[in-house]
């Protein structure tokens, strides 16, 4: 190999980096930018706080991510392409936390969450979106991330998934075609206000006719548990999340991890024991991965406590009506409301930027159910969560120049064809499941919603999908490398 | 960049993947370890970081054994030598 300035390093030792001193500038600058928006912007009017709080959320969301290398799409598509069990086992380890964070939250009065209709169109957004995130190299959050890291790769997937929402939202004309009458009947007697359209348009017919039909509930609720601890911890906490979440490790044991752990054992086989030391031992083996998961479990927790309480002391339940007494009205919803969900989430605040942009251009994405009813599309600079979103790059720019890990990126056409493709999968995904990685399965199957589950089924199944695609291309370009070797 | 797969010398290859985001940087690696004999050695070039922690699992997992691993001051490249076991 040709000699050039190295360092060698051991990429499974503790995290102990020489940050070079320029990327300590750039850190701090990346920190002081976002310190100097919370400060500036509260002393303009103190109930920017609300804001702050999505901000510095957002921030430690991504640390957390590039620290951890954290990404929904890397623990079903290793799993299952190069038989890595690592970020799979982190992400469980994260449900686990967060599930018994979030109980305790929701005990407490502070929780934020709403569950999500159950049903079969949570399987079929998460395999679209799965396929999507395969294709890109990243889930939603994944992206983000990856994007503070100076991928423009992750950029072009966060734009492509972003506006592909606002498109796919605002679709009619033949789509109107496949949409079931019942559906349109239904939507029809919502008795809608008539800007929003609600009859034209595949997904607000979708949403109006067939998902609002749905029942939505936790597993607490659902077990009638009287007592509201036993239904946070146990019908929530243990029976959606930490029950599921332990067999699903066992079965990546069994399936991905079993085989090379008893193949380098040290001191003998001695049945189930040695069997909970294996299991034990995959937990733990990323060290790295396994911190991140703790840091997101508790973070996501505390952020819905503090949402709450910022709610409770300023007398609202929606970040719209902090809008209209800030004396901001353009851009809500007819309800006066924008998305404002209190935890963390990720595809519909990026719809909301991208159809900002939209309407500049004269575009009117007001006219759905998505924006013009529930959403808003406000101003990116009064949009509480998409500050989240913003810091959220931003947290992961400072992770990844402490760790000397920074380097704008630009794509290779291959690369960038993929990252917009799959960006689009991603986004139709993302809509059809009423949410990502993070707001469809991670937020809801650690708040008792067993919605989640089925969008993660759907994930999985999309995952395998596309990595036996990405299989069979990959099989093809080496075949065409190797072609040229007489070894081969 | 496109992918490169060379041979540099007896039993040693070069997997040259700048420029390749996941999962390609591991596929393509396990797809090269795949066609490798056994003692022979892969030189591996990648700049993903994220790429990096995966294939250093799926090593220890299919018993191949890491012999080198250096990073390019400055650079998010990093250079594996990989033994196929």
């Amino acid at each position: 190999m040709p000699s050039l300035p190295c360092n060698t390093i051991d990429v499974d030792a503790p995290s102990i980096v020489q940050t070079e001193p320029r990327n300590i500038i750039r850190a701090f600058a990346v920190l002081g930018f976002f310190a100097v928006c919370s400060l500036w912007s509260f002393a303009i009017d103190h109930r920017y706080i609300y804001f702050s709080a999505y901000l510095w959320f957002g921030f430690v969301y991504g640390m957390s991510l590039q620290y951890g290398r954290f990404c929904m799409a890397s623990a079903i598509r290793d799993l299952f392409a190069v038989g890595v069990p690592r970020m799979a086992v982190g992400i469980m380890i994260a449900v686990v936390l967060f599930s018994l964070v979030s109980a305790y939250v929701t005990v407490a009065g502070k929780s934020t969450f709403h569950a999500s209709p159950i049903g079969l169109y949570s399987v079929i957004g998460g395999l679209i979106f799965g396929i999507g995130m395969v294709y890109t190299g990243g889930c939603a959050s994944g992206s983000l991330y990856k994007t503070g890291e100076g991928s423009v790769a992750a950029l072009l997937v966060v734009l492509s998934l972003s506006f592909t929402q606002v498109f796919f939202v605002d679709a009619g004309g033949w789509l109107n075609h496949l949409v079931p009458a019942s559906w349109t009947e239904s939507a029809l007697a919502k008795g809608l206000p008539a800007t929003v359209t609600p009859t034209d348009g595949w997904y607000d017919q979708f949403l109006a006719g067939y998902v609002w039909n749905l029942s939505a509930i936790t597993v607490g609720e659902w077990l009638e548990f009287k007592n509201p601890i036993a239904a946070a911890f146990l019908g929530n906490s243990l029976i959606n999340a930490i029950i599921p979440a332990t067999l699903i490790l066992a079965a990546i044991y069994l399936g991905w991890y079993r085989k090379a752990y008893l193949r380098d054992l040290k001191g003998g086989y001695h049945g189930f024991t040695t069997e909970l030391a294996g299991y034990w031992s995959m937990v733990t083996a990323s060290k790295r991965t396994a911190i991140a998961g703790l840091i997101l479990g508790l973070a996501a927790g505390l952020h819905m406590w503090v949402m709450q309480g910022l709610q409770q002391r300023l007398g609202i339940s929606n970040a719209g009506e902090l809008l209209l007494a800030m004396g901001h009205a353009s851009g809500l919803s007819i309800q006066d409301t924008v998305f404002d969900p209190g935890y963390f989430y990720i595809t519909t605040q990026e719809a909301q930027g991208a159809a900002w942009v939209l309407q500049k251009l004269g575009f009117n994405t007001m006219d759905s159910i998505f924006f013009g009813l529930d959403n808003g599309v406000p101003n990116p600079l009064l949009n509480p969560v998409l500050w989240m979103s913003v810091s959220l790059i931003g947290g992961a720019a400072v992770m990844a120049l402490l760790n000397n890990e920074f380097q704008f990126k630009v794509p290779t056409l291959e690369i960038a064809t993929w990252a917009i493709f799959g960006g689009i999968l991603m986004g139709i995904g993302a809509r059809v499941g009423m949410g990502c990685n993070i707001g469809a399965f991670f937020a809801t199957v650690t708040n008792g919603d067993p919605s989640g589950w089925l969008f993660g089924l759907g994930m999985t199944i999309g995952g395998l999908i596309g990595v036996k695609f990405f299989n069979w291309w990959i099989e093809r370009k080496m075949a065409k490398e190797m072609s040229a070797l007489d070894d081969f | 960049m496109a992918v490169k797969f060379e041979k540099t010398g007896e039993g040693i290859y070069l997997l040259d993947v700048q420029g390749y985001v996941c999962p390609h940087p591991q596929m393509y690696t396990k797809k090269g370890m795949e066609k490798l004999k056994p003692g022979d050695v892969l030189e591996l070039v990648f700049d993903n970081p994220s790429s990096g922690e995966s294939i250093a699992a799926m090593c220890q997992a299919d018993g191949n054994q890491i012999i080198a691993q250096e990073k390019e001051t400055g650079k998010s490249t990093m250079r594996w030598r990989i033994r196929k076991s």
